[in-house]
């Protein structure tokens, strides 16, 4: 069950997506309207990850497009923000809170020019919004998990963007956080702005989103939470593999065969 | 002459280091190691060619062939199933293999001006000339521009990859600009200390500086500040004492002081940790001998009589000479005094004995009330955290737990104000 919305602030289409040859994504289509807090969730490996990435241009795609509020990626950055993956970067490296959540604000930047002070001030002010700005200068490696993951959140907050994506924004996080999170986030979308999520916790899924993408590795649904949770659907996003699309995906690995011709 | 040399080659090498130390250890000692290896098969191909010992022209080789090198690793990696360090160590070997194949070459040629090629071996300053340093002068300080209008750009890609190609940075052109930084430093550099050494100087820098800051920009200039001493000083050495080579004395300065940060930085130091250890461990005696005063006071109702020695030792398992210990730097505190029938605590003594005795069971309830630990588990954690209890904490805790009255064991908390009469009363009563 896929419901599609007129005047999507994401647009996913056709988007297949394959990493050496195997491909992670197949043929995903789904819409996400303005203004909701939405969820992606489905089994490990499902793609989850790999559908925000392509959507920010970071893997290589093998066919389909993605449109943000009916424009290309490059015409419209200023207005997206993109939260990775805490696991994804060196937090040993020598940069204190500030310091990463001032990166929110080089995007507003040319490479070389200097931040301004009220770059400096929004930085502030979104390590508030987050409860860590007493945390401000300290090193991002003394920070406990819960903290980094916040000051991942402050710096998407710093690029003052209309849609964020953020992977796994409650992955390795106390409950308290979490809630502090949610509440952030429902804010924001009280705000009017468009958020998606990518999940792990099924339990918690219905209770957090609004709208809910379910993937294994093909789109099992999309759409208001209600209408797509529901057994039967939640059955086919973790049930059993589709076992013929993985072995063909295993066979086109195996030939290194081109997904799309 | 050479010693300016070092000292302006110094700020650049120094400069680009960190980047790679930065990024991966382990992958970017081989990766500086590789391209420095790599720019002797460049230096060969262009006297070739030339037929000269123009350094600019043998630079210009150096850093052709050191691109070509870090090209070649990125390809194979992208391309093929062989990893990173792999790739390195592979395009290493290769292109130095060529480098000596091709200097061999060289030296049979007969060629006279040949003489001295040997020396971007090991590295030679002395045999540098004024023009040369001017060359390098002017390098280097293209090279600290260039890093200083890019240092935000280098620092996300470096960082956040994801996140700088995520905001439309060009990573691509930023990655590549930092590639032909470290070629070019790497080339510069090869005169005075060789390509053998080279990594040594690109990296260990770099290394030491972490150990000192954890702010980037200080530890730029720490680590630009620690290659050019070690410039200076493996130069002076290789002056004084003709038949040295450069490199390795410069290497050898460079591993004195990087060692020196090692064993002596502030706060991440092994000296500063040793010494760390040491006041934890001697706290933990005084504050464990300080308890078997209140524990003898509470159960004999007097905290004030004198206790000999045995007394004390039949109370915790103290070794005699640590208990002098302890008792020594307590007496200093004027916590316990001595006298002839043993040793009596004092007003302070015992003010702070009921204060380490009240958190250590401050904390058996946290943990039985909050964790549901069985009393009989408590007791060995609250030994080890009620050393680490600030003030501040121990009035989180009163608040948190509602200012018990009793531990786990049912023994009373020790409040400033003394009720602990009624304490003992309501403990007992609830058995």
């Amino acid at each position: 069950m896929v419901i599609q919305t007129p005047q999507p602030a994401l647009e996913i289409h056709n988007l297949t997506v394959s990493y050496r040859d195997k491909p992670a994504i197949w043929n995903i289509d789904f819409t996400i309207p303005e203004g909701v807090l939405g969820g992606i969730i489905g089994p490990n490996g499902a793609g989850k990850s790999t559908v925000l990435k392509a959507a920010m241009g970071l893997v290589p795609v093998s066919s389909g497009h993605v449109r943000i509020f009916g424009n290309p990626l490059s015409e419209v950055r200023q207005r997206v923000s993109y939260v990775p993956q805490r696991e994804s970067v060196d937090w040993d490296f020598p940069a204190s809170a500030i310091d990463v959540v001032l990166m929110g604000r080089y995007g507003k930047r040319s490479l070389w020019s200097r931040l301004q002070r009220s770059d400096h001030d929004i930085a502030m002010d979104c390590l508030r919004k987050v409860q860590l700005q007493d945390f401000a200068h300290r090193q991002i490696a003394q920070l406990s998990g819960g903290q980094q993951q916040r000051v991942f959140i402050a710096r998407a907050l710093a690029q003052e963007a209309d849609i964020y994506l953020m992977d796994e924004p409650f992955a390795g996080i106390d409950a308290a956080t979490e809630n502090a999170i949610l509440e952030l986030l429902s804010n924001m979308r009280n705000e009017g702005k468009t958020i998606l999520v990518v999940h792990h916790d099924l339990q918690s899924a219905y209770e957090y989103f609004d709208w809910i993408v379910m993937l294994n590795t093909r789109l099992v649904a999309s759409g208001p939470k209600d209408t797509v949770f529901n057994a039967q659907l939640l059955g086919e996003a973790y049930g059993a593999k589709l076992t013929m699309l993985s072995r063909m995906a295993n066979l086109l690995k195996q030939r290194e065969f081109p997904v799309q011709e | 002459m050479c010693a300016l040399s070092y000292w302006v080659w110094c700020c650049w090498a120094r400069r680009r280091e960190q980047w790679v130390v930065l990024r991966s250890c382990a992958n970017g000692l081989c990766l500086g190691d590789a391209v420095a290896h790599a720019v002797l098969p460049g230096i060969c191909v262009a006297f070739m060619l030339s037929g000269t010992k123009n350094i600019a022209v043998l630079m210009a080789g150096a850093v052709v062939s050191g691109w070509l090198s870090l090209w070649a690793i990125d390809l194979i990696t992208r391309r093929s199933r062989i990893k990173a360090d792999t790739a390195t160590g592979l395009v290493l070997s290769v292109f130095f293999g060529i480098g000596i194949l091709l200097l061999t070459v060289i030296q049979r040629s007969g060629n006279a001006s040949q003489s001295g090629l040997d020396k971007f071996l090991l590295g030679k300053a002395a045999a540098m000339t004024g023009s040369d340093v001017q060359l390098l002068a002017v390098v280097c300080a293209l090279l600290l521009g260039t890093i200083a209008v890019f240092l935000r750009g280098f620092w996300l890609i470096s960082f956040d990859p994801n996140f700088a190609r995520a905001i439309g940075m060009p990573t691509r052109s930023l990655e590549l600009l930092l590639a032909t930084i470290t070629v070019v430093a790497v080339a510069v550099g090869i005169q005075a200390v060789g390509v053998v050494l080279m990594a040594a100087l690109l990296l260990t820098p770099a290394a030491a500086a972490r150990y000192l800051t954890d702010r980037l920009v200080l530890m730029l200039f720490l680590a630009m500040s620690i290659g050019a001493l070690s410039g200076v000083g493996g130069a002076y050495i290789s002056y004084i004492a003709p038949a040295m080579p450069t490199g390795p004395w410069v290497v050898v300065v460079l591993s004195s002081i990087a060692a020196l940060c090692v064993f002596f930085a502030p706060r991440k130091g092994l000296a500063a940790r040793w010494w760390q250890h040491r006041r934890n461990r001697r706290q933990m005696l005084e504050e464990n001998v300080l308890k078997v005063f209140y524990q003898l006071g509470e159960s004999k109702s007097d905290f004030f009589a004198p206790r000999p020695i045995d007394a004390l030792q039949q109370r915790r398992a103290l070794s005699h000479k640590q208990l002098q210990q302890g008792l020594k730097r307590l007496a200093a505190k004027d916590y316990v005094r001595q006298q002839p029938e043993g040793w009596v605590l004092t007003d302070t003594g015992k003010q702070n004995a009921q204060r380490l005795v009240r958190v250590h069971r401050l904390w058996e309830v946290y943990l039985s009330r909050y964790h549901h630990l069985a009393p009989d588990h408590v007791h060995d954690n609250a030994d080890a955290v009620e050393h680490l209890i600030s003030p501040d904490l121990e009035q989180q805790l009163e608040a948190m737990l509602d200012y018990p009255q009793a531990d786990p064991h049912n023994n009373p908390i020790p409040y400033k104000k003394p009720k602990t009469g009624r304490c003992i009363a309501i403990s007992l009563s609830e058995l």
